[in-house]
């Protein structure tokens, strides 16, 4: 193998593992702009969304029914989530909430073990068929799936919150709840709809990396973390930020890992953290100046 | 009135989360019989849930399955068994404060556990200094060595080097010299670095390329492009799934072309299902009974291994596989030492010391007063998995 399609081949690693970071800051980002709430929780809606997935194919839906059925199930479960334990603690400060989100995270987990237990699960790939070869290098036909989720999830996002008067009264609310609440937006029924579509969202993550990286009852911690990095590098406020931060660090762990050396994979994204929030605290993407 | 009624609901959700984790964090298998004679109180700390929890729950399963089969038959010598089960989390810290439940609460005549080398190698300094004989599950040699530091310490998992001189002897025969070596970043993986690296300075075998990857890892596509890139003709690895089955994957897609090594980490069904058919070809040292319907009658563990199988299927409705029979010998070693020893935690310890062709699930145990772990490269077998089976090899 020549360094050429060496780099290729991590190139490929890293735009895989990139994608993944992207989906999670995506749905983090958006609930936070949303909601003001950074929803520490966001990686068990992915790790259920994937186990839940996983057991109904087990129990004998086809994938398609499987993925829509979770998707749905785990938006009802985002729902609930922001009913029970956001909505009545709405007026306080933003810590108290992400402690909330805290306590939820460690709850969600807890519940997948009792439900799933220990054992890792999988799902088919969604396209048979070996990796394609492309100049020395193969790539995963799974890793086509997360890159054009990832793509689809943005596209549908962006049109949503430029285009579409609902998008437009959400956005209101993340620049002056009082002045929404003044026009007739219910800040409340936002912050549903938020928790729903990044429960959905997360879902939707979880079931297209299964295939790749397996699901584990505890898979959403690592996630959540490397989520929120790949969200801080790219910039709270923004949609396109995230999915870049994402791959910025998806591509860089590999590049460290197979270029220098494999221990240094976890200590590069650090150090790249460490670097934005002391140069560029605002994020990369922060100059275009405008929220979402 | 409304912070307070915040602060009630975060309080409510935090009780809510800690019951949810201590619901599953132990479980007490305190079944006594009638005899009015005084327990015999034991202990385990197992990874049941975590990183390691594919280990962990077969070894808790057989735990369980053998403590009632013992007190159903009437106990030891009479006296009722009481053992209490703990969860470490596959986490270190965790296992201490287990231990350290179970000796200063429970009061334990000895303790089984953990069922990996990290977890194991945290509880060595307690046991050491309570003077409680341990039986450790997990295959790092250094849990039990140097035995001078380590008086109170067993183990029943195959040590890496025995491991590693099985693996060895068959890259010799086939002429593999240059091999990659790919290990997970922890205890285990370590411990078969060093016994790995060790073993081909000594054998003549040139380790060409040498890679490391986390537990959690979800791609390892960099790290083989470096061994691709090594001239290797042969790569080992040195992990657990689910990171097991991950690299097994990797090194399907990426065309690697090489003979793939695993060690006896992946040796249970649930590797070879994550794998999704990149297992097959993978070929590994393990203990015999994963392929005990394929040895010889004549040797000494086929009986032990087929009364294992047949009372575990039938419990569980699934086949052991070698973790559970880590614990099987473990039980078996320690209810041993109590039927000659009785209540009398340092006269365990000797009794332990003394044996002798002890014919478990793992292999037929020898120990002395310098290997308290008593098995040779005997006790292990290779073995390629084949359209999702196992096979023994010649």
């Amino acid at each position: 193998m020549d360094l050429s399609s060496q780099l290729l081949q991590l190139l490929f690693s890293g735009l895989t593992l990139g994608s993944i970071y992207s989906l999670i800051a995506l749905a983090l980002v958006t609930t936070f702009n949303i909601t003001g709430v950074l929803n520490l929780a966001q990686g068990e809606f992915v790790a259920l969304g994937a186990l839940l997935a996983a057991s109904l194919y087990t129990a004998g839906l086809p994938l398609a029914a499987a993925f829509l059925v979770s998707v749905a199930l785990i938006a009802a479960l985002g729902a609930l989530v922001e009913r029970a334990a956001i909505y009545p603690a709405r007026e306080s400060s933003a810590l108290t909430l992400i402690i909330i989100t805290v306590g939820l995270s460690i709850s969600l987990r807890g519940l997948a073990l009792l439900l799933w237990g220990t054992d890792p699960v999988s799902l088919p790939a969604f396209s048979s068929g070996g990796p394609l070869l492309v100049g020395g290098a193969s790539v995963n036909l799974q890793t086509l799936w997360i890159l054009g989720m990832a793509a689809v999830t943005m596209a549908v996002l962006n049109i949503f919150f430029e285009l579409t008067y609902t998008g437009k009264a959400v956005r209101a609310c993340v620049i002056n709840r009082t002045a929404a609440l003044l026009v007739g937006i219910n800040p409340g029924a936002m912050s549903l709809m938020a928790f729903a579509g990044s429960g959905a969202i997360g879902a939707a993550a979880g079931i297209f990396i299964t295939p790749v990286t397996l699901a584990t009852y505890d898979m959403g911690f690592m996630l959540g973390v490397k989520g929120f990095v790949a969200a801080a590098i790219g910039g709270m406020h923004n949609i396109r930020g995230a999915v870049l931060g994402g791959f910025i660090l998806g591509i860089l762990e590999v590049y460290s890992a197979g270029l220098v050396s494999s221990g240094l994979k976890d200590a590069v994204a650090l150090v790249v953290l460490l670097a934005m929030l002391m140069l560029r605290p605002e994020g990369l993407l922060a100059a275009s100046g405008r929220k979402v | 009135m409304k912070k307070k009624r915040i602060l009630t609901g975060i309080i409510t959700v935090i009780i809510a989360a800690g019951l949810l984790l201590s619901g599953c964090a132990g479980s007490k298998e305190a079944t006594k019989t009638s005899a009015g004679k005084e327990p015999y109180k034991i202990g385990a700390v197992i990874d049941i849930s975590g990183s390691s929890s594919s280990l962990g729950v077969p070894e808790k399963n057989t735990l369980q399955m053998l403590a009632d089969k013992v007190n159903a038959a009437g106990g030891i010598n009479g006296h009722p068994l009481v053992l209490t089960i703990l969860d470490n989390k596959s986490d270190e810290t965790e296992a201490v404060l287990a231990v350290k439940k179970l000796i200063d609460q429970e009061k334990v005549l000895a303790v089984l556990g953990c069922s990996a080398s990290g977890t194991s190698m945290s509880m060595i300094d307690t046991v050491q200094k309570e003077k409680v004989p341990m039986i450790s599950l997990a295959a790092s040699s250094k849990i039990v060595e140097p035995v001078q530091e380590r008086q109170w310490v067993f183990k029943t998992a195959q040590s890496d080097i025995v491991t590693i001189n099985k693996l060895m002897s068959y890259l010799k025969e086939k002429g593999l010299t240059n091999v990659a070596f790919l290990y997970m970043n922890n205890a285990y993986g370590d411990g078969g670095r060093i016994a790995f690296t060790a073993a081909a300075q000594a054998g003549g075998v040139e380790i060409v390329a040498e890679e490391k990857f986390e537990a959690t890892d979800k791609d390892m596509t960099p790290q083989l492009t470096r061994v691709k890139t090594s001239g290797a003709q042969a790569a080992v690895v040195w992990a657990i799934p689910p990171s097991a089955s991950i690299i097994t994957r990797n090194f399907k897609d990426l065309n690697m072309g090489i003979p793939l090594l695993h060690s006896h980490g992946v040796g249970n069904q649930n590797f070879i299902d994550l794998a999704q058919g990149a297992a097959d070809g993978v070929i590994l040292p393990i203990g015999k009974l994963i392929v005990a319907d394929q040895i010889p009658d004549s040797d000494p563990q086929k009986k032990v291994l087929n009364t294992y199988i047949e009372e575990y299927s039938k419990k569980y409705n699934s086949p052991p596989n070698s973790f559970g029979g880590y614990a099987w010998d473990g039980f078996y070693l320690l209810v041993n030492a109590l039927e000659k020893a009785g209540a009398d935690r340092a006269a365990i310890r000797d009794v332990l010391e003394k044996t002798q062709g002890f014919s478990g699930v793992s292999g037929v145990f020898n120990m002395s007063a310098s290997d308290h772990n008593g098995l040779n490269e005997d006790s292990m077998v290779m073995v390629q998995i084949e359209n999702g089976k196992w096979k023994l090899l010649k």
